[in-house]
């Protein structure tokens, strides 16, 4: 019983570590730098290297429970596409995707270098479709088919920058922003490996290590933004300080604390057992 | 009015959240509560949205617009009415006649496209040659690839007892293994923490006004 008690007194002086650990960075911020990985590097190349005036899709895969991780790396690819003179479709394949995709844009036309952004010209919300890979396989034949109406009800032949769009084929890039399935995957499947399009993407961080796999010599995936970290590493190449490099002080700093806590567990556990085996020892003899 | 309604979320939302961070203490009808409301709230509101978003517009719009040139659309609706025959007991089996063809066509596209993607693809991504790169750090990272993959898919080779010499790739997969699930374990922490940073900064900013 007393274990019992301790053990959950200990779990709950962890947790207000951590909660203090994250919160005070978040009220004092640090400014603590960090690095551009190549992966992030590969998925902004892509982008930056696509001409003015070609089209690129962002699929808003996600719901409101990852907005943390999701909606910084959606806000600055926008912001990104939108300075080389790019246009953007938004899809989604997550019921809320939409909404996502509206907040977003909204988020990016706060700057002012792009406030003059017009809705059907620059950038357009085709809205959720239910059906993940059947549907993607379906704009692999025509776009216009499967989202013959924008998020708001508003017919295709209305939205003048869709006039050069038939299939999937006619984008430069897509980038699926996915917190589960259907996702990333399904997009690589059908948008790369059958059509040729180059496909770059973001996740969770807890889904990451799943995806780095595609990032590979058959360029299945045009780099990955992995988590909270790589939506500052965007942001950083964007010049950009945004709401992920901002929430990176708390990252850091809850990371630094959890490897402490994980050392001093193991010191304690090894102590422990020393002491037992001593405590054996001297009963056998 | 949108301004006080905006409010009122905002409080709820403080609420709910404390409300879910009262379990770190202990389990306690707070939790409850919160944990009820989110997952009446979840499916009533994925009920409704499919509803409005898919099969409203899908079909009863087209069959309303021109009922005669979609009559094609009255399969899936008998499909989706033969799914809802599950709620009595007697009447459950019509409901695997649809079920069947889910599965089945989901599973032929699927198997199509992952023995693509999951299977020629990366294996094809393995075959390099490990001398290609132009750093030392790129040609290390093309021999840990090799290296890595084969000794990795070895471990899961059980047809022969792995003793001997035959045992030292399978270690080696071992090797490989943890380091990967120590890479999955850092990213799992990080997305926990981002979750965490994601209500910090609604209660520190949204609610509270502390910061900007």
């Amino acid at each position: 019983m007393s274990v019992n008690t301790s053990s959950h007194t200990e779990r709950r002086i962890v947790f207000l570590i951590i909660f203090l650990a994250v919160m005070v960075p978040l009220i004092f911020p640090i400014g603590w730098g960090s690095e551009v990985s190549p992966i992030a590097r590969m998925s902004y190349d892509l982008i930056d290297e696509t001409p003015a005036g070609k089209y690129g899709l962002i699929s808003f895969d996600y719901e409101a429970s990852t907005i943390t991780e999701l909606q910084p790396m959606a806000v600055a690819q926008i912001e990104h596409a939108w300075s080389k003179g790019q246009k953007i479709i938004a899809t989604a394949l997550w019921p809320q995707g939409p909404q996502m995709a509206e907040a977003s844009f909204a988020e990016a036309k706060r700057n002012p270098a792009y406030a003059d952004k017009e809705y059907g010209v620059d950038y357009v919300n085709l809205g959720y479709k239910v059906g993940g890979i059947v549907t993607l396989q379906a704009m692999g034949s025509s776009i216009r088919d499967v989202y013959p109406k924008d998020s708001s009800g508003k017919n295709w032949d209305d939205l003048p920058m869709l006039k050069g769009i038939r299939t999937l084929k006619d984008l430069a890039w897509v980038s699926s922003l996915s917190s589960g399935v259907p996702g990333l995957k399904e997009w690589v499947m059908i948008a790369h490996d059958v059509h040729n399009v180059p496909v770059t993407g973001g996740t969770t961080a807890v889904s990451a290590p799943g995806f780095l796999p595609y990032v590979n010599d058959q360029k299945q995936l045009h780099g990955l933004l992995g988590g909270l970290k790589a939506a500052s590493e965007y942001e950083m190449l964007i010049d950009k300080k945004g709401p992920a490099t901002t929430k990176m002080d708390a990252q850091s700093v809850a990371h630094i604390v959890i490897l402490l806590l994980i050392t001093l567990g193991n010191i304690t556990a090894f102590r422990r057992k020393r002491a037992k085996a001593n405590l054996t020892g001297g009963q056998n003899a | 009015m949108p301004d006080l309604m905006n409010t009122i979320g905002i409080w709820l939302a403080a609420f709910f959240t404390f409300c879910i961070f009262s379990f770190l203490y202990r389990d306690n009808p707070f939790y409850k509560l919160a944990e009820q409301i989110f997952v009446g709230l979840s499916a009533g509101y994925g009920l409704i949205y499919v509803v409005y978003s898919t099969i409203v517009p899908n079909l009863f719009a087209k069959l309303s617009q021109d009922f005669s040139g979609n009559l094609i659309l009255l399969i899936p609706f008998a499909l989706g009415l033969m799914m809802l025959t599950r709620i009595y007991p007697k009447t459950q089996w019509i409901s695997r006649y649809p079920i069947s063809i889910v599965i089945g066509t989901s599973a032929a596209i699927s198997v199509m496209r992952s023995l693509k993607t999951d299977l020629l693809l990366q294996v094809g991504a393995t075959i390099i040659n490990p001398f290609q790169g132009s750093t030392a750090s790129e040609i290390s990272g093309n021999l840990l690839v090799i290296i890595g993959t084969l000794c990795g898919v070895y471990f899961f080779y059980f047809s022969k007892k792995q003793e001997g010499l035959a045992k030292i790739p399978s270690k080696i997969g071992v090797y490989f293994l943890m380091v990967s699930f120590g890479a999955t374990f850092g990213y799992t922490v990080m997305a926990r923490i981002s979750l965490l940073i994601g209500r910090l900064e609604f209660l520190l900013k949204d609610w509270l006004h502390i910061i900007n």
